[in-house]
């Protein structure tokens, strides 16, 4: 923590370390689409930009919610977000065809994303009011699976697989993090593989394309297969240190598809090389590694899982996204987090980010109230 | 806990080590991809090298005309253009059939042709409108130009856009740029390695969607070589409009060299309308033609050689030890078996000179029964007959000098008596080419083994003697001269020039059967007339062969032909005095013949369109 006594208490309380790594990995984002756009804050950065100090506001207010009140709303605020995705559905269904959000006068609501957040809240909050003697027992599993098992289904069928499957694994996490045998994970991994080719007969034809296309992009470079090939060529031709900034030819011209959302990835490694790749890598990294040692040192069961829970989010949200630009799995249209161009994903983060403050303000101060301390 | 934190770090060492394999490991090959998005190359079309005659005049050069491309990228308004552009420039519904699957299939900075050759009314119609045709790009091109037209035809042949089946043999995507001619016929598809060049590039650097962001370096093209023909333009012009409306060929050499001066196969087709993409119905003139226009006679003909062969069977003869004072007497024909073979006349008393100079078939008749078939074909077949030349030819078709082993060979039987009488006179199975029939008299008047070569720049070997008696030559030659000179077959084709003496042999090949000569009333049943010359008669210079189809007596129909060419290259002025009379007689130069031919056929079949 910063110390000094020009600084406000409430301000230097703030974890500084933390918000470095944030603000150091919108910067790459804003960067990367102020490049993307040829050379320009328009039209993405300037807006993108507004949108991260939007959350990162929301974030540090949140640091001062106490663990109790988030506790408190955990079941409520599930609920409301469950009603939203049922009401989606409904939407989609009389409205002919997929929807994925709420229109709620100027602000579009996309459900599924805060159901991440609340996902894990909800089963943290199951398993904290759980006894430890029943971890290992039935009724630890069943009531976590339905929690889990219905919002996910709902997302699944909008058709938004990207995000079914990350709630779902984020929802593992907390249920593995909690402590359920780990043959039951290894069971659930059996079972997918077998119903993976059943899945794929009920896919939509899109979403089956993009699975064959993952298997082998090479067999079609220029038609289906050309997100992942464009975005491997971006990536591998940017070298050690990159083609340079404003130098990336596979963006600039238009090659790479989605050069500021999904494949934001692809744009950076372009101009700043393996290192450029290694440096934003290593930024989340820290970030997952912080909210993890928030979850490790936590004092009360919800806490942990909370915590271990919304750095698994974030962990998510970076991996899937950067093997899918890596094709190393499917394109399942998951952004990565800060740097690409859109509020969901910034939203969704700076919330759990917010969250995992709150945890960690109260690990130092014992209480969710910010006591007043002289400096060290 | 730690197991959970492990397994994201584990997740995140893959991930960086897939970076690093990615960027690192294979980053050469995928910067060469990245390269290969970038930058993309227009293929220039090379400048098609000229061909020249002897002296440095053109036959085929190239004329610059105005075109009209498409850049598909730039099209904005693709159906407002083309309804524009096909009004401007009155495209039929064929065109635009084929502008529209052009631009479907291309990519979008490769241009595609809307037309070639545009007249510059049109062009210019198009230039005017340019600012409301974005995409459309009317430039000026290069394209075949041969300034004598039908004179060369079958000698240069035509070039033509590459079809599919060129491209997918090739892959060259040169073969897909708008504008680019291969060599379809003739000389220009024989010498295309020499007259293609290297094509240019324009580098660009595009987008994904093919717009141009700027232009790099560009490769420059380098034209094709210009290739020298043995060819002299001036004869072969001449030569070409002194057949008039007959069918045949025309084959002129250099006695010395065995250069081919013309080369020339009538009638033809104008291979400035081929080059530009030939109309269905100029086509269909030209296939329904009995005169066989669109066949190189020169190179594909064979006929029988008729009497032609007699100087060089006299060499035969004489070699055999054949006295030529020896007397025949012709009393208009000759028994040979239980056939009476009829000569034209009862020509009396003939030794060999005057049995050359009189074409008597008695004398020969009589005197290749004398003597050994084998050794007196082989003769012939040394001054040519049936001898295949090396030239640059599409198609070289060379005929047959038939003899006592091939006959056995190919048909499986004795050589008769009147096999002998057969080729005797060169009828029977000789067939030869027109080609032969100028360098057999190119041979006798040299008396050296020349070689026809149509190609300046290829190098010349010392060319031997022939092996044969001087005094043999000289007295055939003597008896070719008086052909023309003084009581022969062809002395109403002497030169009408002081001092220079041409030498000649006529030739008669039936075609229908033997013993009816004279008038048919069918063309295609009249018998070919033949005609090999070689002037001066003193010191030979030049020789020249001639074959004029279905054209009656030799004397009457070739060897007029053959007496103007020659006199063209002793003088010019004469020989087109000569010719200008029967020019307005045949309704024109060939040119203007041939326009007025197409006219007509056009107007035939505008009348009745079956």
């Amino acid at each position: 923590m910063i110390s000094s006594a020009i600084i406000p208490q409430p301000l230097a309380r703030l974890p500084w370390r933390l918000l470095f790594l944030i603000m150091g990995i919108a910067m790459i984002g804003l960067l990367t689409l102020y490049s993307a756009a040829g050379g320009s804050v328009n039209p993405w950065a300037l807006k993108q930009a507004f949108i991260f100090l939007v959350f990162l506001t929301v974030a540090v207010g949140m640091s001062w919610i106490r663990e109790s009140s988030v506790k408190n709303v955990s079941f409520p605020l599930y609920a409301v977000i469950l009603l939203m995705l049922i009401l989606v559905e409904m939407l989609g269904f009389v409205g002919k065809g997929a929807q994925r959000w709420l229109d709620v006068g100027p602000i579009r609501i996309q459900p599924s994303e805060f159901m991440k957040p609340a996902i894990v809240l909800v089963l943290a909050r199951f398993y904290s009011l759980l006894p430890p003697a029943d971890i290992k027992k039935w009724r630890a599993i069943w009531p976590a699976a339905l929690l889990l098992g219905v919002p996910a289904g709902l997302i699944l069928i909008q058709p938004d697989l990207g995000t079914a499957v990350m709630v779902i694994l984020i929802g593992a996490s907390v249920m593995f993090v909690a402590g359920l045998p780990w043959w039951l994970f290894a069971g659930a991994f059996l079972a997918v593989a077998t119903a993976a080719p059943i899945a794929y007969t009920l896919m939509h034809d899109y979403q089956r394309q993009r699975v064959l296309i993952f298997l082998n992009p090479e067999a079609d470079p220029l038609g289906a297969g050309y997100h992942i090939t464009q975005s491997k060529i971006a990536i591998g031709s940017g070298g050690l240190f990159g083609k340079g900034y404003l130098q990336g030819s596979q963006s600039h011209l238009d090659y790479l598809p989605e050069g500021h959302t999904d494949f934001v990835f692809s744009t950076m490694v372009e101009e700043w090389g393996f290192a450029g790749g290694l440096v934003l890598i290593l930024c989340f990294a820290m970030v997952i590694r912080w909210g993890m040692k928030v979850s490790a040192n936590a004092k009360t069961r919800f806490a942990q899982l909370t915590a271990a829970g919304l750095s698994a989010t974030i962990f998510f949200y970076v991996a899937i996204n950067l093997m899918m630009v890596m094709g190393l799995a499917p394109v399942v249209g998951v952004p990565l987090p800060l740097v690409s161009y859109g509020g969901s994903a910034v939203m969704t983060v700076m919330l759990c980010i917010g969250l995992l403050m709150a945890l960690e303000r109260q690990q130092r101060t014992g209480s969710g109230i910010s006591t007043l301390r002289m400096p060290a | 806990m730690v197991l959970f934190g492990g397994a994201q770090a584990a997740v995140g060492t893959a991930l960086v080590a897939r970076l690093g394999w990615l960027a690192v490991a294979e980053n050469d090959k995928y910067q060469l991809m990245s390269e290969n998005n970038r930058v993309q190359l227009i293929v220039v079309p090379p400048r098609r090298g000229w061909m020249v005659d002897r002296y440095g005049k053109p036959i085929a050069i190239n004329r610059s005309d105005f075109r009209v491309d498409i850049i598909p990228q730039q099209l904005k308004n693709p159906e407002q253009t083309l309804k524009l552009l096909a009004q401007l420039m009155k495209l039929d519904a064929d065109d635009m059939d084929r502008i529209l699957k052009d631009l479907k299939q291309g990519r979008g900075f490769q241009p595609v042709q809307v037309a070639e050759s545009v007249p510059y009314e049109d062009y210019a119609a198009v230039t005017v409108r340019l600012p409301e045709l974005p995409g459309v790009q009317a430039t000026r091109g290069f394209s075949r130009y041969y300034p004598t037209g039908p004179a060369v035809a079958h000698l240069v042949g035509y070039v033509g856009t590459p079809t599919a089946e060129d491209y997918e043999k090739t892959k060259d995507p040169l073969y897909l740029t708008p504008g680019f001619k291969i060599g379809k016929q003739g000389l220009e598809r024989t010498l295309e390695p020499y007259l293609r060049g290297t094509p240019g590039a324009q580098r660009i650097e595009v987008t994904a969607s093919g717009r141009l962001v700027k232009e790099l370096d560009p490769k420059p093209d380098r034209s094709g070589q210009t290739v020298q023909l043995t060819i002299d333009a001036g004869l072969q012009e001449y030569a070409a409009r002194r057949m008039g409306p007959e069918s045949g060929a025309l084959v002129a050499i250099d006695v010395e060299s065995g250069d081919m001066l013309a080369f020339v196969s009538m009638p033809a087709f104008d291979p400035n309308d081929f080059s530009r993409g030939i109309g269905q119905t100029e086509w269909k003139m030209l296939s329904q033609n009995d005169h066989l226009p669109l066949l190189n006679k020169v190179a594909q003909g064979l006929y029988p050689s008729g009497s032609t062969i007699k100087p060089a069977m006299a060499l035969g003869f004489l070699k055999l030890g054949v006295d030529p004072e020896h007397r025949v007497y012709c009393p208009g024909g000759y028994q040979i078996g239980n056939r009476y073979f009829r000569c034209d006349a009862a020509h009396g008393s003939m030794d060999l000179h005057s049995a050359i100079e009189r074409s008597c078939n008695t004398y020969f008749w009589a005197t290749g029964l004398r003597t050994d078939p084998q050794q007196t074909t082989d003769m012939v077949k040394y001054l040519g007959y049936g001898e295949e030349f090396d030239l640059p030819l599409v198609t070289q078709r060379y005929g047959t000098m038939p003899n006592p082993e091939w006959l056995k060979k190919k048909y499986h039987r004795e050589w008769q008596g009147y096999d002998s009488a057969n080729t005797s006179i060169g009828q029977g199975y000789v067939l030869i080419n027109p080609m032969q029939l100028a360098v057999m008299p190119g041979r006798i008047a040299s008396g050296k083994l020349i070689q026809p070569r149509l190609l300046m720049g290829k190098p010349r070997p010392p060319i031997p003697p022939l092996d044969i008696d001087p005094r043999h030559l000289d007295y055939v030659r003597k008896a070719m001269t008086s052909v023309v000179n003084d009581h022969g077959t062809a002395v109403g084709s002497k030169l009408p020039l002081d001092g220079v003496q041409m030498a000649g042999k006529t030739g008669t090949a039936q075609v229908f059967r033997l013993g009816e000569r004279g008038h048919q009333s069918n063309w295609t049943l009249r018998d070919h007339a033949l005609f090999i010359a070689f002037a001066p008669a003193d010191k030979p210079r030049y020789a020249i062969g001639c074959i004029i189809e279905h054209g009656g007596f030799g004397a009457s129909a070739a060897a007029p032909i053959v007496r103007d060419t020659m006199t063209y290259f002793f003088d010019q002025q004469k020989a087109w005095a000569a010719l200008a009379p029967l020019e307005k007689q045949w309704g024109g130069s060939l040119a203007e013949r041939n326009d007025s031919q197409l006219a007509q056929f056009k107007a035939a079949a505008r009348a009745n369109p079956a």
